[in-house]
């Protein structure tokens, strides 16, 4: 099933009379389940294209299914619904609210999609599970390490099933045993939940986790490799 | 759906971690609202004690003096010529239909003994209707009566302030004083009024009946002379044609001349008792608007204070709508913040103000009232200050762009 299709999709910046096109014409589909890398320098456009897919910015032209939902046809609220329910997403700065205990920020995404108080906990403290924390349930996120506070973010994008998984340099600030240790929890998402997941990194070693890859460079798809 | 009890939850932990900022900042409204309150209470306290100052003095009430005199060119002031006499007010009894009753009067200053004690006083020689025109009553023993205004007894009726300079405990009820030398036999005791609206203590008083005063104790060489008379009006509405009544009556029995002045004085005092009230009510209006405008000086300071936050926390606004918060979310949670600010500052207000009023209630003889009105308004005045300046800040967060505030530093 096709998760996700793009189209010809522009992205242009207007900064005075020029003009710049972050994104140039690209087009790619996922299929559900995949597991996918998508690789760049910086300026490459893979940063934008992941807003766009993670339909935080809204491309300048060209199409964007979601789960079979035009998303260029959608106002902002909605697109806030559809992160909600069909994104989940793991930055590369953690971006957790700080002075808010783990179980507190797993809950949020739940909060703005209505599920009551009781079952929040439940499955708030079941994602904690799912990513080994359950012994750091109330702790804030300064009194954890860069690796626990990203395992944080990944139960917060988990925790209301979404079915995409969106990490932009999920281990940009992590050191090497940690950036393992979170990969390793990426491939279980993958392979035991079925979730699709979509990688930003400029790091080949941290893209060798992922089941395909695709280059970006000047604001257009350069290679697309599917691995064996 | 919002869910308002996670959001009064967030919204209550980010005041909590500011805890001095949230605090420093309903301040302006804490003053607003005590303000606020004390202002009204004491007004309300004041006007309360004007009307029991008009309800003691007597409704209705007008009071005729006699003319100035003049002595080598100085003009003495009202009731120094004898122009009133005791048929003029019998006359106003009479003639003029607004007058429900008349009360002559008669007054000097003078010392009373008792033993080794003595007090100066000032002394009425009055009629019986004197008790029911000016609302006293008697504590102890009788009034002076009609039997004692015909044989011009020696008896009087005191206040309790020369009681108690005179008698200290001692029941002065059967006891003789001397006025001015000349014996007097206690018969009663007025029940205490406490001071005038002038400060005065109208309780410092003696009664005598009026022709043994004035035949006996005020030397005059005018018999059936009176210093003022007490008029009470049928009714409010009809002070102003009683008055008018009687300044035609005493202009015709004086025989006084189109052009001349009246030798008379007619002083309406509950027109003035009327007039002050609406001058503390305006008083009031205008001390409790300028405790309005700290109320919003202190709305002023959330909206400042929410402004600085919601650019603060522009990254955790970026984090919500990210994973799902929806325009109207991160309004709400904005707006619920100030609402919690200037409510929290409202309810603190209420406590200080109604503690201020007592405090001031406790060095002042005001008799405070916390009215209802007072705080009922000042609490939705504060609620009103947090929606309103509340409002702004909370709508600039939910106008963020998400990837411009994930991106901000």
């Amino acid at each position: 099933m096709t998760l996700i299709k793009v189209k010809n999709i522009v992205r242009k910046y207007v900064t005075g009379e020029t003009s710049f096109r972050a994104l140039d014409e690209v087009s790619l589909s996922i299929e559900s389940g995949e597991f996918v890398a998508i690789m760049g320098a910086s300026g490459s456009g893979k940063s934008t294209f992941m807003n766009m897919l993670g339909c935080l910015d809204k491309p300048t032209s060209g199409s964007y299914f979601l789960d079979g939902i035009d998303v260029m046809k959608l106002n902002s609220d909605e697109l806030s619904e559809i992160r909600n329910l069909k994104l989940g997403f793991v930055f590369q700065g953690f971006n957790l609210i700080s002075r808010t205990s783990a179980l507190e920020n797993v809950e949020m995404p739940m909060i703005y999609s209505g599920v009551d108080p009781q079952e929040r906990i439940i499955r708030a403290k079941e994602a904690l599970k799912i990513v080994g924390l359950t012994n750091r349930v109330n702790h804030y996120p300064n009194q954890m390490s860069g690796g626990q506070q990203q395992r944080v973010a990944i139960a917060r994008a988990i925790v209301n099933d979404a079915p995409i998984i969106l990490a932009d340099e999920p281990t940009g600030n992590l050191d090497t045993k940690t950036s393992v240790e979170v990969m390793d929890f990426f491939v279980k998402l993958n392979e035991q939940r079925g979730k699709t997941i979509i990688l930003v990194t400029h790091e080949p070693d941290i893209a060798q986790y992922a089941k395909r890859i695709v280059r970006f460079k000047d604001g257009k798809i350069i290679s697309d490799e599917v691995k064996r | 759906m919002i869910d308002f009890n996670s959001t009064f939850k967030i919204a209550l932990r980010s005041l909590r971690v500011n805890k001095m900022r949230s605090i420093l900042t309903s301040l302006g409204i804490i003053i607003g609202v005590s303000a606020v309150i004390i202002m009204l209470s004491v007004g309300e306290g004041a006007k309360g004690s004007i009307s029991k100052d008009i309800e003691s003095i007597g409704s209705n009430l007008l009071m005729v003096m006699s003319g100035s005199s003049t002595s080598g060119g100085v003009r003495l002031g009202g009731g120094t010529q004898p122009t009133l006499r005791m048929k003029d007010a019998e006359d106003i009894l009479k003639e003029c239909p607004s007058v429900l009753e008349v009360a002559p009067i008669v007054s000097e200053g003078k010392q009373i003994v008792f033993s080794n004690q003595n007090w100066s006083t000032g002394v009425y020689g009055i009629t019986p209707s004197y008790m029911t025109v000016g609302l006293w009553e008697i504590e102890e023993g009788r009034a002076i009566t009609e039997e004692d205004l015909k044989n011009s007894t020696k008896v009087t009726v005191l206040g309790s302030t020369v009681i108690t300079n005179l008698f200290g405990d001692m029941d002065p009820v059967g006891k003789t004083v001397r006025i001015a030398g000349m014996p007097f036999k206690v018969v009663g005791i007025l029940k205490p009024k406490g001071q005038s609206g002038m400060g005065q203590d109208r309780d410092d008083t003696a009664l005598i009946p009026i022709t043994t005063a004035q035949k006996k104790l005020f030397g005059t060489n005018f018999p059936g002379v009176v210093k003022f008379i007490n008029v009470q009006a049928k009714s409010a509405d009809e002070l102003v044609t009683a008055e008018d009544e009687i300044k035609t009556l005493l202009r015709e029995r004086h025989n006084i001349g189109k052009n001349k002045d009246d030798d008379f004085t007619i002083r309406n005092f509950t027109q003035m008792m009327e007039t002050v009230k609406k001058t503390v009510a305006t008083m009031t209006l205008l001390l409790g608007s300028i405790a309005s405008v700290s109320l919003l000086v202190g709305g002023i300071g959330i909206m400042n204070i929410m402004l600085v936050s919601v650019t603060e926390r522009t990254r955790e606004i970026g984090i919500r709508m990210a994973i799902g918060a929806k325009a109207m979310d991160i309004r709400i949670q904005f707006l619920v913040e100030a609402l919690l600010l200037s409510l929290a500052g409202g309810f603190v207000g209420i406590i200080i103000g109604v503690l201020g009023s007592k405090i001031v209630e406790l060095f002042s003889d005001l008799t405070i009232v916390i009215s209802p009105f007072s705080i009922l308004l000042s609490v939705g005045f504060s609620g009103l200050v947090g929606i309103g300046f509340g409002f702004y800040p909370a709508y600039k967060a939910s106008l963020l762009n998400p990837i411009d505030a994930l991106r901000y530093e």
